[in-house]
């Protein structure tokens, strides 16, 4: 246990040690939560009656346009603002009677504009809540490095450099290690990925995701990108201006069933396919395929395939990779599968391809099934367009999110 | 003073214990004000950044001390501090007070908000805050300011020879009575050279005391 060194801090009891993988995760509750700033022109609440339980380990994204209350909402958090009615409690406890350094002590921070101390090397910004605590420098020293590596930074290379000297993703990076350094069962971020260009940012978003699984925090996360929002959320929290609470839903509900014409709007209407963003190719069964191997006499390709064994063949070679479509209608038994005569196979889907990216790429072949191949590239199935509607239509089948609950957040798939 | 050279070497060589002691004073006296002011100055500038309706007030007087012609105000405070080092440390400290002040103010000010914000939600108490982040950002601009401070300062002491402080405005006074170049030149040309290394020491020590504000690397 880290009890003796830690004087009066935030964590649970439950801490067992340091190491990233101590899946400590608190439950956020906000209840009646308002906010009104008291020089407010217009005279309307910044965060209006606001709702929200977030159970322990599960990401809760708030978004929303721009003035609608959720930077507020994240900031009420960790006092950081305090609200005008209503009460927050972290693991039950409400938050007014706690300590605000305190309690922001046991809370990861991340902005968008990370925030770094441009005067300390990415060691010192890293430990400074661990100091804080009064670990021994040891300790800290140990941990800085592990969570650099846990961030994917190399610490050889980066402990003794100062902010200034790394790239905007890399701060980034810093800025996530810096929030997780005392292992607190809540991370609160702000846009973080919001100033990296999109290639990190989708990256840096991959990249939480992975150390979500691992780490399994409870994650209160704002942003206006709808995509961020469902790419990232267990949970998301559509905020409307006058910070009202327009509907609270695991992403793939909130698709299927907008609560109201803003949420409607707000997700898009592209918000089909925003939904097969959120199911895998792997997630389906496939439709069998008659499969020939090169050179073997059409009759016994046809036998493997039984009685309704369909005229075209799934021509692959020894190692059991797809060579291409064989028309075998009208030809004999005996006649060997010909590889010169095969057409170029039709598109091939991996397991871990969304549905999004499968559509497009059978609606590029233009609409001829696509061959679900295994990790060795071995084909497993047909999926076709007809296939991925219909599993649209089953909103919240096999793989998709349950109505109620959110799916444990290390159950979550990989994003793109 | 027909046929004297500016500068009379050989009197330059007879007499390195009376040009050493002069500068001694010189940098003594210039090294108290400095520090003085900043002992007066830095909490006036915390003050004024945390509370912002006294920053008006608190740089208006140092604004007007400032404009007090030096002179005068060494005359005005003696019936009270006589001719004393009192005296002319009470004047010299009064001159860098704007100088520091504001230097310090604008370091504090230019912190970046997200620097700050980040500091407040990792818990850090107001004072951690300004001791391990606010102070140590400003540094650069408040030895900025130092430096402007130290430089004016090395020639304001050279005013304080009138009441009888000593420094290298004492060997030009004497030079002026005796009508004795070289003394006036000794003098003068010292107190630029204490300026100038004063001025060049004071950015090393910056240099090493903030040597992340040198990398360059690809951010702002």
């Amino acid at each position: 246990m880290r009890g003796n060194t830690l004087r009066g801090t935030a964590l649970s009891p439950t801490d067992a040690g340091t190491s990233p993988r101590s899946r400590r995760a608190a439950t956020v509750a906000l209840e009646h939560v308002s906010k009104r700033f008291g020089d407010h022109v217009e005279d309307q609440p910044a965060v209006d009656d606001l709702d929200l339980f977030i159970p322990a380990g599960a990401t809760c994204v708030l978004v929303g346009p721009s003035g609608c209350g959720k930077t507020t909402t994240l900031r009420m958090v960790n006092r950081l603002i305090e609200p005008s009615g209503g009460r927050i409690l972290i693991d039950g406890e409400p938050i007014a009677g706690r300590d605000p350094t305190e309690l922001r002590r046991g809370i990861g921070y991340v902005i968008q504009q990370v925030g770094l101390f441009p005067h300390q090397t990415i060691a010192e910004n890293v430990e400074v809540v661990p100091r804080l605590l009064g670990w021994p420098a040891a300790r800290r020293r140990e941990r800085v490095e592990e969570l650099l590596r846990l961030v994917g930074l190399d610490p050889a290379r980066h402990l003794r450099r100062y902010p200034a000297e790394l790239s905007g993703g890399e701060r980034q990076r810093v800025g996530v290690a810096r929030a997780l350094a005392a292992d607190p069962p809540l991370l609160l971020m702000d846009e973080p990925f919001g100033a990296v260009d999109p290639i990190v940012r989708a990256r840096l978003q991959e990249e939480l995701l992975r150390l979500q699984r691992e780490l399994g925090k409870t994650i209160l996360f704002v942003t206006h990108d709808i995509d961020e929002a469902i790419l990232m959320g267990d949970l998301v929290a559509v905020m409307r201006q006058g910070g009202t609470l327009a509907q609270f839903a695991p992403p793939a509900e909130l698709l299927a069933h907008p609560a109201s014409d803003f949420v409607a709007r707000f997700v898009g209407a592209d918000r089909a396919l925003k939904r097969l963003t959120l199911r895998r190719v792997g997630e389906l069964a496939p439709a069998p395929v008659t499969i020939a191997v090169a050179g073997e006499p059409l009759g016994a390709a046809r036998a493997r395939g039984g009685p309704g064994a369909p005229g075209h063949l799934l021509l692959v070679d020894h190692e059991g990779r797809a060579l291409g479509w064989v028309d075998a209608r009208g030809l004999p038994d005996d006649r060997p599968a010909d590889p010169t005569t095969a057409r170029p196979p039709a598109p091939l889907l991996e397991a871990e391809t969304t549905l999004r990216d499968a559509l497009s790429i059978l609606l590029d072949a233009a609409g001829s099934p696509g061959i679900v191949v295994d990790d060795t590239g071995r084909p497993t199935g047909l999926l076709t367009v007809e296939a991925i509607t219909a599993a649209l239509q089953d909103g919240n089948g096999p793989g998709g999110t349950g109505e109620d609950a959110p799916p444990p957040a290390g159950s979550r798939p990989t994003g793109g | 003073m027909p046929g004297e050279p500016l500068i009379r070497w050989s009197w330059v060589a007879d007499h390195p214990a009376e040009i050493g002691g002069a500068l001694g004073q010189h940098l003594l006296l210039t090294v108290l004000a400095v520090l003085g002011g900043l002992a007066i100055s830095l909490p006036l500038a915390v003050v004024a950044h945390r509370y912002r309706r006294t920053e008006a007030p608190i740089t208006w007087v140092a604004g007007v001390i400032y404009t007090i012609p030096s002179l005068a105000l060494f005359v005005l405070l003696i019936p009270v501090t006589g001719l004393s080092i009192l005296t002319s440390e009470i004047g010299l400290v009064g001159y860098t007070l704007l100088i520091l002040v504001r230097n310090t103010l604008a370091g504090l000010d230019g912190v970046p908000p997200d620097v700050l914000e980040a500091a407040d939600a990792m818990g850090l108490t107001r004072f951690q805050r300004l001791v391990r982040v606010e102070l140590p950002i400003a540094v650069p601009v408040i030895v900025a300011g130092i430096r402007i401070a130290t430089v004016t300062t090395v020639g304001l002491v050279t005013v304080t020879a009138l009441i009888g402080q000593g420094g290298l405005g004492q060997l030009m006074l004497t030079g002026f009575i005796n009508l004795f170049p070289t003394e006036i030149y000794v003098g003068a040309l010292l107190s630029v050279v204490l300026a100038v290394a004063a001025d060049a020491g004071l950015l090393l020590l910056q240099r090493a005391l903030t040597p992340w504000a040198r990398v360059h690397g690809a951010g702002a």
